[in-house]
């Protein structure tokens, strides 16, 4: 049912069935990556490439990562770097094959350019999605390596091994260097000989694994030196703040009144944008020589703008919309349709409906939104940090009126993401400044700018239904979610079907389809029109699996106990790994039963089961992460103490145990669980707004509160030992925590709460409920 | 005209007087590891010291440092290598990093005055520093860490 799940090749930037694998000589190094006949290679590179493999073929040689004459391996890295280490983890992909000297592996992060693909970082695909190609790229490089070494030694290949940049033979050996210098490493593979070269066992690693080596990009962080998209500077370049106009499309701007402003020292003029794109409508770009200035003048500049429709939307109407398309029984795409299920509710013996909500949720990235725009040497240059290169050069092209090979994005480091960076349209914003004013133009937002402009995780409703046949049998279960789309904004053509035919936001829905067998099975998808209108709904932090899993998992406690049967219990009984839950290799191998195992383990070290004092309960989660092609089994126990006279919530402890498959670099993926998790508790109790007259209400930490070190509980770690496919690791480990919370709440006093994120008022309510 | 002394050197700031300390450090003095978060005051991505003291350089004045010491994370130590910098490498603390010039220069003053913090310390001193990708449990540690080191070893 999921392969609707990886539209238009999401998960396959290269075509490798068409393009020769190649190992060539350029300057003074060796190159390893894919040709692409005839196309446009880098001119400047290719003059330097010293045979191209064919007459008609031009070598683009910098996809994967290149060896010069000094040893030094450099890993081209398409990923924004954000906070997850990335380029570290795949260098250390590429570097254990080719048993390369860890001290002399650089990485580079590059900027937007056709011949890379598609550039994307986001659903925690980046290692899943590399993994195979990097290590088989490596493996390569050490066996052309070997052969040409072994050549210069003057001994038979077999004679010799690869260790830390070096051809080893007896007691001779030749750096990667002085091979690189003095052999001829060209090779030519097809892809079906790449994929047969076989990658090491877990025994042989070097890297992966094992914590053997540190972030590359981490000393950058400690010492100021780190280039974020804020730091990007060019001589000349002035600055600009946006005023966001009152509703987030269809605002036209009737008149500008810059006279208060013109007493700012450094003020330039101010200037209503045309965006022929139609990203930003009714933008106006205030211009100064500073950028105290301008946001000084920002403040002082009066608009008179003719506002749109969504003016009057406020966060109730949302959930009121969200409501009402749950209700009618038409409309929606099916994700899961199993025929009988209507049906099997009609003769239940006994049924449970809940509804579940959560409120919008900003991204807050620390960095606030910024971009440096300018025209050099005919090119259109746009200085940030941003998560999905391809999805905005098109749109860049539009609004600018150019071709997209005349744009390119430079990449910066992300001062936080966590989704937010996937929408660019905040580079068409300072694009636009630039053009406009036909000089180098920095555009930074302030909070209160980048919280307007945000693209918010949308509020969502969920209605959740269960049937009971005979002999208390579960007879069927029936999923309704209703949400802003964002890749309905942001890429419709990434959008899936059903089988029906009907258009759905896979990552507006994943999550619901659970590995639970519960006989018959609904899942259905709603776009929430109005939410659309009103805002751009934004992919945040483990996207639907965020919120979904907070029905389905609150459900299932809701369910377990309504049933009178230990949750732990009654979930270990559904994850049975038949039928559609059997799981596939590679990716899901082992199926529902992986899930059942991280649910176990957790289980069993939180202590689930033992006596707790007054008032503080045990809670407890599971998921697999973000979607079923790609499941990252991961299961909390939340222990919370609740304060039954204000309604507060204390989390004193979160278990996480999780089976992400091969671990690439153990330290550093605690790291990110660590943080997903914090994440997840931060909306389970903190993170939330809402919209008053199509503006969100929070725009700033005097009012939108996030998690402070004080608010972290003890946590531990577990990773389940594996050795299957690597799939994400950046996001899962959001999904389990606030459904553990909320059944730890119930644990701890009776009281059931069903919307986060999950306030003392709402605590006491349901207290007082259940008095 | 604004005087001051910036990381052991005299620098004079073109910037007006109520120009934030923050804006004048990176775009006028182009020292950039002090970041903007939210130019109120709540983040602490801005941490610089002045006279020593943790101070949020969004919400200061350029005018208000007449004179003054500050101390930028590009100040904190000429090699770059305070024990809470040794620390935050030793324990890999950063993921994206853009808050932790502002986590490093909080800390370095709780360490002045509380050379060995208990968690509670922690959690009250370093209350105003916002991580969003929530390294929170890296960071007291490693504080933690730079502390034991700065004990057993003569840094100040």
């Amino acid at each position: 049912m999921n392969s609707g799940l990886s539209p238009h090749g999401f998960r396959a930037p290269y075509d490798t069935s068409r393009r020769g694998f190649l190992i060539t000589m350029i300057g003074a190094g060796v190159m390893l990556g894919y040709a692409r006949s005839g196309l446009a290679a880098v001119e400047s590179l290719t003059k330097e490439t010293k045979a191209p493999l064919s007459p008609n073929e031009l070598f683009e040689p910098t996809i994967w990562y290149g060896i010069d004459t000094n040893g030094v391996v450099t890993v081209n890295i398409l990923r924004a770097e954000m906070g997850q280490h990335v380029g570290t983890a795949l260098a250390r992909i590429v570097a254990d094959e080719l048993e390369a000297d860890w001290s002399k592996v650089k990485i580079v992060i590059v900027d937007s350019d056709p011949k890379w693909g598609l550039m994307i970082t986001g659903g925690s695909w980046s290692v899943w999605q590399s993994f195979s190609v990097l290590s088989r790229s490596g493996a390569a490089g050490r066996i052309a390596l070997i052969e040409e070494g072994a050549k210069l030694l003057g001994v038979s290949p077999k004679a010799c091994t690869a260790r830390k940049g070096a051809v080893h033979a007896g007691e001779r050996s030749i750096l990667y260097g002085d091979i690189v210098a003095r052999g001829d490493l060209r090779r030519g593979y097809t892809n079906e000989e790449l994929e047969k070269i076989p990658i090491k066992t877990r025994a042989d690693r070097r890297f992966i694994g094992r914590d053997t080596a540190h972030s590359l990009d981490i000393p950058s962080k400690v010492n100021g030196s780190g280039r974020y998209g804020l730091d990007a500077a060019i001589d000349g370049m002035i600055y600009a703040r946006p005023k966001i106009p009152p509703t987030r499309y269809d605002s036209k701007v009737i008149a500008i009144d810059d006279s208060a402003a013109r007493c700012i020292p450094g003020y330039i003029k101010s200037l209503a944008l045309d965006d022929p794109s139609g990203t930003n409508p009714g933008w106006v770009m205030v211009y100064a020589d500073t950028f105290t200035a301008a946001n000084q003048a920002t403040d002082f500049v009066k608009v008179k703008w003719e506002s749109g429709p969504s003016a009057n939307v406020s966060e109730r109407n949302l959930q009121q919309r969200a409501a009402e398309l749950i209700a009618d029984p038409k409309g929606g795409a099916l994700l899961v349709d199993d025929p009988g299920v209507d049906a099997a509710f009609a003769s239940a013996k006994r049924k449970i409906e809940r509804t579940y909500t959560t409120a919008t949720a900003m991204h807050f990235a620390l960095e606030p939104i910024n971009a440096l725009a300018f025209e050099k040497n005919g090119v259109f240059e746009i200085h940030t940090g941003n998560q999905w290169q391809s999805a905005i050069l098109p749109i860049l092209a539009k609004a600018l009126g150019r071709s997209q090979d005349k744009i390119v994005m430079r990449s910066y480091l992300l001062g936080g993401a966590f989704g937010r960076r996937l929408d660019g349209d905040y580079a068409v914003g300072a694009a636009l400044a630039a053009k406009a004013v036909g000089r180098p133009v920095k555009m930074v937002c302030t909070r209160a700018d980048d919280m307007r402009f945000d693209c918010p995780r949308s509020a969502t409703t969920q209605v959740v239904r269960l049937a009971w046949g005979d002999d208390n049998r579960i007879a069927a279960m029936d999923h309704h979610a209703a949400a802003g789309w964002p890749t309905a904004t942001i890429a419709p053509y990434f959008q899936g079907k059903d089988a029906k035919g009907n258009l759905y936001d896979p990552f507006a829905i994943q999550g619901a389809d659970h590995w639970y067998t519960v006989g018959l099975q609904r899942v259905r998808a709603l776009n929430n029109e109005l939410a659309d209108r009103t805002f751009r709904p934004g992919y945040l932090r483990s996207v639907s699996a965020g919120w979904t899993n907070w029905a389905v998992e609150s459900f299932m406690d809701e369910v377990a106990h309504a049933a009178g049967i230990d949750s732990v219990k009654f979930r270990l009984s559904l994850l049975d790994a038949t039928g559609r839950n059997a799981g596939l290799a590679p990716n899901s191998i082992g199926g529902a039963h992986r899930q059942a195992a991280v649910l176990s383990r957790c289980a069993q070290k939180a202590g689930w089961g033992s006596a707790m004092p007054k008032d503080v309960g045990l809670g407890i989660a599971s998921t697999f992460g973000q979607e079923r092609g790609m499941p990252t089994w991961v299961a909390c126990a939340a222990r919370v103490r609740v304060n039954r006279t204000n309604g507060y919530v204390t989390v004193e402890k979160m278990n996480i145990v999780i089976d992400c498959g091969t671990v690439i670099h153990p330290d550093s993926a605690e790291a990110q669980v660590e943080g997903a998790a914090l994440w997840g508790l931060s909306l389970a109790l903190h993170e939330g707004t809402e919209f008053v007259n199509g503006q969100p209400k929070d725009t700033n930490l005097d009012s939108y509160r996030v998690l402070r070190m004080g608010d972290v509980p003890e946590i531990d770690v577990e990773f389940l030992s594996s050795i299957e496919t690597p799939v994400g690791l950046g996001e899962p480990a959001v999904t389990p925590i606030a459904p553990a919370i909320s059944n730890a709440i119930f644990a701890a006093t009776g009281a059931r709460v069903r919307h986060l994120p999950i306030r003392p008022q709402a605590v006491l309510q349901a207290l007082a409920r259940e008095s | 005209m604004t005087t001051f002394d910036l990381n052991g050197r005299t620098v004079s700031a073109r910037s007006p007087d109520d120009t934030p300390l923050l804006w004048v450090i990176r775009d006028e003095l182009g020292l950039t590891g002090t970041k903007f978060g939210c130019g109120i005051g709540f983040c602490g991505a801005c941490t610089v010291h002045v006279e020593g003291r943790a101070t949020r350089s969004c919400i200061t004045p350029v005018g208000a440092v007449a004179g003054a010491r500050v101390t930028t994370i590009e100040g904190l130590d000429p090699q770059g290598k305070h024990p809470l910098q040794t620390a935050w490498l030793e324990l890999q603390v950063p993921q994206c990093g853009y808050c932790q010039s502002g986590q490093i220069m909080q800390a370095a003053t709780l360490l002045k005055d509380f050379p060995n913090p208990t968690d509670q310390d922690i959690n009250a001193v370093m209350a105003g520093s916002v991580c969003r990708c929530m390294t929170y449990v890296r960071i007291r540690k490693a504080i933690k860490l730079a502390a034991a080191k700065m004990q057993g070893g003569a840094h100040e």
